[in-house]
């Protein structure tokens, strides 16, 4: 039985008593504990089920290593599924559900799995890719469907998160990943020296394991008080920042920082405070002090639940005062389990005897262990562990060679397997920035190669790995390689005041040279019944491995993919290791010959909730609004999202019968333009200031007109092509002086245009005197557009606008009515029109004192789709419809704007190829549809030839289509091979199934072809 | 070659699986092959496949420089879908798509193909009418895909937000027939069946240099040694300009990074893939469970196989928005590839300048769903100096002109 021993636990509080719910069961805990604490000390063994073979599966670890303790945890919007129950801090009220089975855990019908492949191991690796291949139709109707019920780990969310989360942006000179002692060394003295520095770790304790090792005295003190006194030092320090619950989650480029703290997961719904936040960090140096993970090994059943790392058996005794069993056998290939085995022994629980697969066992744990009155059985091994939802017992043998184990098998009856087959020290972060590894044959692991590490922008190595994580697993060289790895990254960023701190005097026990040991396969092959389990979570074993690399699939990559050995959710920690010796020794290689796979952030998963942090809901992405933005919503504004502006698509008003229809206020909104005067609100467009003595050069080159000729205080509608010679914005410019013009652009080109006139001037044209400045924001902008625009301006007063003073496309500065304004001759909708433009701030009076002053002329306001049937009817092109990267001025008719005098432009070249200067090549034409009520759909096809069946060969397609309450019928606007010269052919377009649309050709132009209205 | 099936695994588990043999040979290179194929990603496989299944042509090698499979092959989120706007596109992801439906039968090899439909959402009006646009060329070329409802949208993916608030759903196309596979396998698959049919497949095997006299393409030099040949096929997606470098022609072509992530897996949520371009993300589920989650690629050139985490970042916020559960699970793992960008976002499947040699690239963020028609098409290519599908993708159009632009219809052409 697991229990909850009668004192200590250095980190639980037990006059604080937590109650929680396990499955629907009410249970204890207290104050520090860890769901996975107050579990074992309720006895609660059996703790999931695995994901092939739905196998019984209890603890194996105490930290982020953690394969299968994973739970769902919290309720409704804040429930989470694959908690790790190891990482989850207790709290009163947590509820926390198993996952993973059906019917309940204690049975489990896809536990079936596990009875068939015991019979026969059907279940090998990647046999899915050797069948359900028959008959087809059935992987996606029978067999994928059940893959997939099986599969996948916890229940979904059903609702959306009720937590908040956000992001910290924070430089530092150095950052500390870790607390543990080399990592706190590192950081006084990183600290000592000046720098600024920021340590994290990631559980809610500083002291990382040398809390837990009480045989160990540094500076004579315990570990855990020397980190005591280390915590105060440095939180004393102003240029020292600390977090716990704080994990370091990946390294990206350049020494860039992703810190994942968990501010209030175990204080759910905490008032004021975010549940995670993201640090962003850029550091000088890093220096990464991650510590070592313990190795399980590979013998039979070794996923029996009551089978954990030795080191997480001493976590729960002596952080959590928590026995996880009566009697314990211990498996070691090395000295520190026997630290494990003092443990238990002190806790008063019964040590059935260590099993050292070394031969010849000396040195001072063993003496100690052996001077408890602990048996120790040297070069004996587990050959298999007994039981089923709990370990019974072990059989053990002697090793004979590498992992067999031969002669006459015992028996011993235990409740607990401690194993530990060696350290590995946390090198994720070092890799995932390209940092390299070396193998240390002595030590059995791979550690961090200091010459090769991640590089900064310079090119020199900005990251530097020590104590466990660096391969020293001894107290007094963490302590050391710390302070000289936090001295380093402190004069490497410039702060050496040649400080060291004082290096305190360590106690600890020596100890011998582990012996790797990877492989247990009992007795003949690791296939042969029984399972010997690599990576829990995903069911690989050994056998799994060694089938991967008979056939073929021998690289590391590829046989983690084809066993998906090391890709669950603890991402193989304690799994990759013994699985490349595996593979290693199946191929007859040396294991750093087979090499590691690629790590990847992060290094334990962080929610995409602190990743979003913010911008969720309304902030998702800021809405850019014009500063009449509120008084058109006021109007009843029904909006449309245009690049990032909101914009009204059309204002539905109140009539007798309720409120209009979009369609009903478009039609109004478009026929009061014609008949009276309408006002748009067209702040929006992109306007770009290109000024400078080359200015004119500058625009001749960007637009395919000549800009340079363009008098002062006159207009010109211009076209920009890309390199391609195809079109990409349009808009009017103003000569605004000598050397000043104002570009306007579309309301969705706007940033997209400024880059790429900085771009050229940047890259091509740097040499030239021109500047070029975003005024989008600065100015607000009204069209006022119809016959009776003119009277409006008019009654404002302060600037002539008769057509003699401003005449079509040009351009005055005045002040109109009070308020200072450029005043634009410039129409889109073919009607008399000026464009008015005041600074933002002036915005909103100056649409109210239009509105007032055009309430007597009819004025009433319009949106964006009456201006685009409106500028339809006319044939003016509108980018984005009539454009599609694919489309050039002369398709379009445009050419009269494409020069033929200039030198060059952007596209020039590009438009005489070949397949640009063509004949045949679509061009824009209007359409007539037969029945005038018939509104074609946009993007509808012309075929050559109506068939009743695909495929059709298509020669054009719809790029606008309305019906004009103007003319009282339908209009579209198409691209049409050859379309010039199909004036009058009436043209099929197969819009459905079985209807087709027919429609004559006709001149784009549908309404004042002479352009009489806009010129008066 | 030992074929796969059920009765094959019952038999093989009895022995302990100890009976079945290697997937691919393992062969030392030949001095000299006809076809010499330089990449081992799915590209490479299958053209490889197709010049010996239907030309004949076996005495072909593919060199790999690491692992096969191992480049964007392995690394992408496997959309498969063929409604593209333009006729020349919508012909080779049309046929690749229909040669993915058959092609666990005709590889023996589960690449597990599911149609499990593709969804692509509009969410501005512009968005909506170039998918109208799109519905129609498609319905015409005979392709099923079909514009669908918000209503209809929230039926087939009920864990979505059609409501905005920022960009509410207008509509989608939707091709029911779209879908995903399984990557690895796919080239495992392609793989197995090459070396049944003779061709060699030689892994750690870096092309370092291509040999040429004036009469065009005589060989390579590898990290293995030298291999003659008569013709060459450059397979290599993101190392495409570095490779036409050797050959002394240059590409149109850009490589950048790509990202990609999987949360944890959980108990299926989405059934289809669903594409948001006008946020910049995309999500599908695995059969494991993983969301498989994707977004636009980074906005610089690169080699190396990351990316920038800000690209994580506006890819997790567009889904987040887009399925708001999704705030509580959480990133299990992030990785990049380096795609080969052309300026009109459609591959090369072309003769080059160098006679002899040949070039399939600028796949870019979409070429999964194309290995098999694109290897198809490549094996047409160099057996017969021709081909039908891959004519329109030839070199030359971009001297020409003839742009084959797909970006016009989306954002994020996966
Ligand atoms: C993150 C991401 C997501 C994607 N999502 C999708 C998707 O959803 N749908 C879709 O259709 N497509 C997607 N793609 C694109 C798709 O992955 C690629 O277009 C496709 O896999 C390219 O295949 P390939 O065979 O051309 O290239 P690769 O698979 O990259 O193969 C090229 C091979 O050439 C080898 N090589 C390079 N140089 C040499 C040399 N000198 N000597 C020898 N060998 C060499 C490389 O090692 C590599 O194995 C995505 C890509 C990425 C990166």
């Amino acid at each position: 039985m697991a229990h909850r021993l009668p004192s200590g636990g250095l980190v639980i509080d037990r006059s604080k008593p937590v109650e929680f719910t396990f499955n629907g069961q009410k249970l204890k805990g207290f104050e520090g504990d860890t769901l996975a604490s107050a579990l074992l000390a309720n006895d609660q063994v059996l703790l999931g089920r695995s994901f092939k073979y739905h196998r019984p599966r209890g603890l194996i670890a105490s930290g982020a290593e953690e394969p299968n303790a994973l739970m769902g945890v919290g309720e409704g919007p804040r429930f989470e599924p694959n908690q790790r129950a190891t990482g989850v801090e207790l709290h009163q009220g947590l509820t926390a559900r198993t996952q993973n089975h059906w019917p309940s855990l204690g049975f489990d019908v896809g536990a079936l799995n596990s009875w068939i492949a015991s019979r026969a191991p059907v279940f090998s690796a990647g046999f899915y890719y050797k069948t359900f291949m028959f008959p087809r139709v059935a992987w996606k109707h029978v067999f994928e469907p059940v893959i997939r019920r099986a599969a996948g780990l916890g229940k979904p969310p059903k609702e959306a998160d009720a937590d908040e989360y956000e992001h910290f942006h924070v430089h530092c000179d150095v950052l500390v990943v870790g607390g543990g002692i080399a990592g706190l060394s590192a950081a006084r003295a990183a600290a000592a020296n000046g720098a600024r520095v920021l340590i994290c770790e990631q559980t809610p304790h500083w002291g990382g394991r040398a809390l837990v090792e009480t045989e160990t005295q540094i500076g004579g003190m315990s570990g855990a008080d020397w980190v005591r006194g280390e915590v105060t030092a440095l939180s004393g320090m102003e240029n020292v920042t600390m977090r716990t619950r704080c994990m370091t989650s990946g390294l990206y480029d350049h020494g860039y920082a992703l810190l994942y703290e968990r501010v209030a997961d175990h204080v759910p719904g905490a008032e004021g405070t975010p549940r995670h936040r993201l640090w962003r960090v850029r550091a000088g140096r890093i220096v990464v002090a991650t510590g070592a993970l313990e190795r399980p090994i590979p013998f039979a059943n070794n996923d029996v639940p009551g089978v954990m790392l030795a080191s997480a058996v001493r976590d729960y005794v002596r952080l959590w005062g928590v026995a996880p069993g009566e009697k314990a056998v211990v498996f070691t290939t090395n000295d520190d389990a026997y630290r494990t085995a003092l443990a238990l022994h002190e806790a008063g629980v019964a040590v059935a005897a260590v099993l050292d697969a070394r031969a010849e066992v000396k040195g001072e744990l063993p003496a100690r262990a052996r001077a408890a009155g602990i048996e120790v059985r040297a070069g004996y091994g587990v050959a298999k562990v007994k039981g089923g939802k709990r370990v019974k017992g072990v059989e053990i043998g002697r090793l004979t060679g590498m992992g067999q184990v031969g002669g006459r098998r015992e028996e011993l009856a235990c409740d607990l397997v401690a194993m530990s087959g060696g350290w590995s020290p946390v090198v994720h972060l070092w890799s995932h920035c390209g940092g390299k590894l070396t193998w240390d044959a002595e030590a059995a692991m791979f550690r961090p190669d200091p010459e090769r590490g991640p590089t900064g922008h310079d090119g020199a190595v900005n990251t530097l790995a020590c104590g466990a994580a660096n391969g020293y697993l001894h107290t007094d060289l963490c302590l050391s390689d710390g302070r000289v790895a936090g001295m380093s990254a402190a004069s490497a960023t410039g702060h050496s005041r040649g400080e060291m701190p004082e290096a305190p005097e360590v106690q600890a026990i020596p100890q011998a040279h582990p012996r790797p040991l990877w492989f247990m396969p009992a007795r003949g092959k690791y296939a042969h019944g029984t399972k010997h389990f690599l990576d829990y979570q995903n069911d690989v074993t050994a056998a799994d491995v060694q089938l991967a690399a008979r056939e073929g699939y021998e690289s590391v990559e590829h046989a983690k993919r084809y066993t998906t050995l090391g890709m669950a959710t603890d991402q193989g920690k304690t799994s990759n290791i013994n699985g490349l010796a595996i593979l290693a020794d199946q191929i007859g290689a040396e294991i750093p010959q087979v090499g590691t796979t690629t790590f990847r952030p992060p290094y334990t998963p962080i929610s995409f909730g602190a990743i979003t942090g913010r911008a969720r809901g309304p902030l998702f992405k800021a809405v850019r609004k014009t500063p009449m933005h509120d008084r058109h919503a006021a109007n009843g504004a029904d909006f449309e999202p245009v690049g990032d502006w909101e914009r009204p698509y059309c204002f539905r008003r109140m009539t007798p019968e309720g409120r209009e229809s979009r369609a009903q206020a478009v039609t109004r909104e478009i026929l009061n333009a014609r008949q009276k005067v309408g006002l748009l609100d067209a702040s929006t467009l992109g306007k770009i200031v290109v000024k400078g003595p080359d200015a004119g050069k500058f625009l001749d080159l960007v637009y395919t007109n000549m800009m340079s000729t363009l008098k002062p205080g006159r207009c010109r509608y211009g076209l920009m092509c890309n390199e391609n010679g195809f079109l990409f914005d349009d808009g009017v410019v103003v000569r605004t002086g000598e050397d000043e013009f104002l570009c306007h652009t579309t309301s969705g080109g706007a940033d997209r245009v400024h880059a790429h006139m900085e771009e050229w001037l940047q890259t091509e044209w740097w040499d030239f005197q021109v500047y070029t400045q975003q005024v989008t924001d600065q100015w607000a902008q009204v069209a006022v557009a119809g016959p009776n625009a003119r009277k409006v301006l008019e009654k404002l007063g302060g600037v002539d606008v008769s057509d003699a003073a401003l005449p079509f496309m040009s351009y005055v500065e005045g002040t109109l009515g009070g308020l200072p304004a450029r005043i634009f001759r410039i129409s889109f909708s073919g009607e008399l029109s000026y464009e008015v433009a005041v600074p933002a701030n002036l915005g909103l009076a100056l649409w109210e004192k239009l509105a007032e002053a055009g309430e007597e002329f009819g004025a009433m306001p319009y949106g964006t789709e009456a201006l685009h049937v409106m500028r339809a009817e006319k044939g003016f092109i509108m980018i984005g419809d009539e454009t599609d990267g694919t489309v050039t001025p002369q398709d379009l008719a445009l050419g009269w704007a494409v020069s033929k005098k200039k030198a060059d432009f952007i596209g020039k070249r590009a438009q005489e190829r070949a397949f640009l200067a063509a004949k045949g090549r679509k061009q824009l034409v209007g359409l007539a549809t037969e029945d005038p009520a018939e509104v074609l759909p946009d993007g509808a096809h012309a075929v050559k030839e109506v068939k009743a069946k695909s495929r059709m060969i298509t020669i054009g397609h719809v790029t606008s289509s309305y019906f004009s309450p103007t003319l009282g019928r339908s209009i579209a606007m198409a691209l049409i091979e050859g379309g010039s010269e199909r004036m009058g052919e009436v043209l099929s377009f197969p819009v459905a199934k079985d209807k087709v649309v027919k429609a004559t050709v006709v001149d784009p132009v549908f309404y004042d072809k002479e352009g009489e209205r806009q010129n008066v | 070659m030992k074929r796969y099936s059920a009765f094959a695994i019952a038999k093989e588990a009895l022995g302990y699986h100890v009976g079945w043999e290697r997937a691919w040979g393992n062969p030392e290179p030949k001095p000299e092959y006809e076809v010499v194929i330089v990449g081992a990603g799915g590209h490479g496989l299958a053209t490889a496949y197709y010049l010996a299944k239907n030309h004949g042509i076996t005495n072909v090698v593919v060199l790999e420089k690491g692992w096969l499979g191992g480049g964007n092959t392995g690394r992408n989120t496997t959309i498969i879908r063929s409604n593209y706007l333009q006729d020349p596109s919508a012909e080779i992801f049309e046929l690749s798509r229909r040669l993915y439906e058959d092609l666990s039968q005709k590889l023996n090899f589960n690449i597990m193909f599911s149609p499990r439909g593709v969804l692509m959402l509009a969410q501005t009006e512009h968005e909506l009418r170039a998918w109208e646009r799109t519905a129609h060329a498609n319905r015409l070329f005979g392709i099923e895909s079909e514009m669908v409802t918000p209503e209809r949208i929230k039926r087939i993916v009920p864990i979505i937000n059609i409501e905005g608030p920022r960009y509410p759903v207008l509509g989608g196309l939707w091709q029911a027939r779209g879908g995903t596979a399984r990557h690895d396998a796919v080239a495992w698959g392609y793989a197995r069946a090459a070396s049944d049919l003779g061709v060699d497949i030689i892994q750690q095997c870096e092309v370092t240099g291509i040999d040429r006299d004036e009469h065009g393409v005589t060989g390579v030099r590898t990290s293995r040694g030298a291999i003659r040949c008569k013709k060459l096929c450059i397979v290599v997606a993101g190392h495409s300009g570095v490779l036409a470098d050797m050959a002394g022609f240059r590409l149109p072509v850009e490589s950048v990074p790509l990202q990609a992530l999987v949360s944890e897996p959980i108990k299926p949520c989405i059934d289809c893939v669903v594409m948001a371009n006008t946020v910049h993300g995309y999500m599908s589920q695995s059969d494991k469970g993983e969301l498989v989650i994707g977004g636009g690629a980074d906005g610089y050139n690169a080699y190396t196989q990351r990316g920038s985490f800000q690209h994580v970042e506006e890819t997790v916020r567009a889904l987040t928005e887009t399925f708001p559960m999704i705030s509580r699970l959480r990133m299990l793992r992030q990785w990049g590839g380096i795609v080969d960008m052309t300026g009109d976002r459609s591959p090369i499947i072309s003769k080059t300048p160098v006679p002899g040699i040949f070039i399939n690239c600028g796949w870019g963020t979409g070429g999964f769903k194309a290995i098999p028609g694109s290897g198809w098409a490549m094996a047409g290519l160099v057996a017969k100096g021709e081909d039908p599908v891959a004519g329109p993708f030839s070199l030359d159009r971009f001297t020409e002109g003839r742009m084959i632009d797909e970006s016009v219809a989306a954002a994020v052409a996966h």
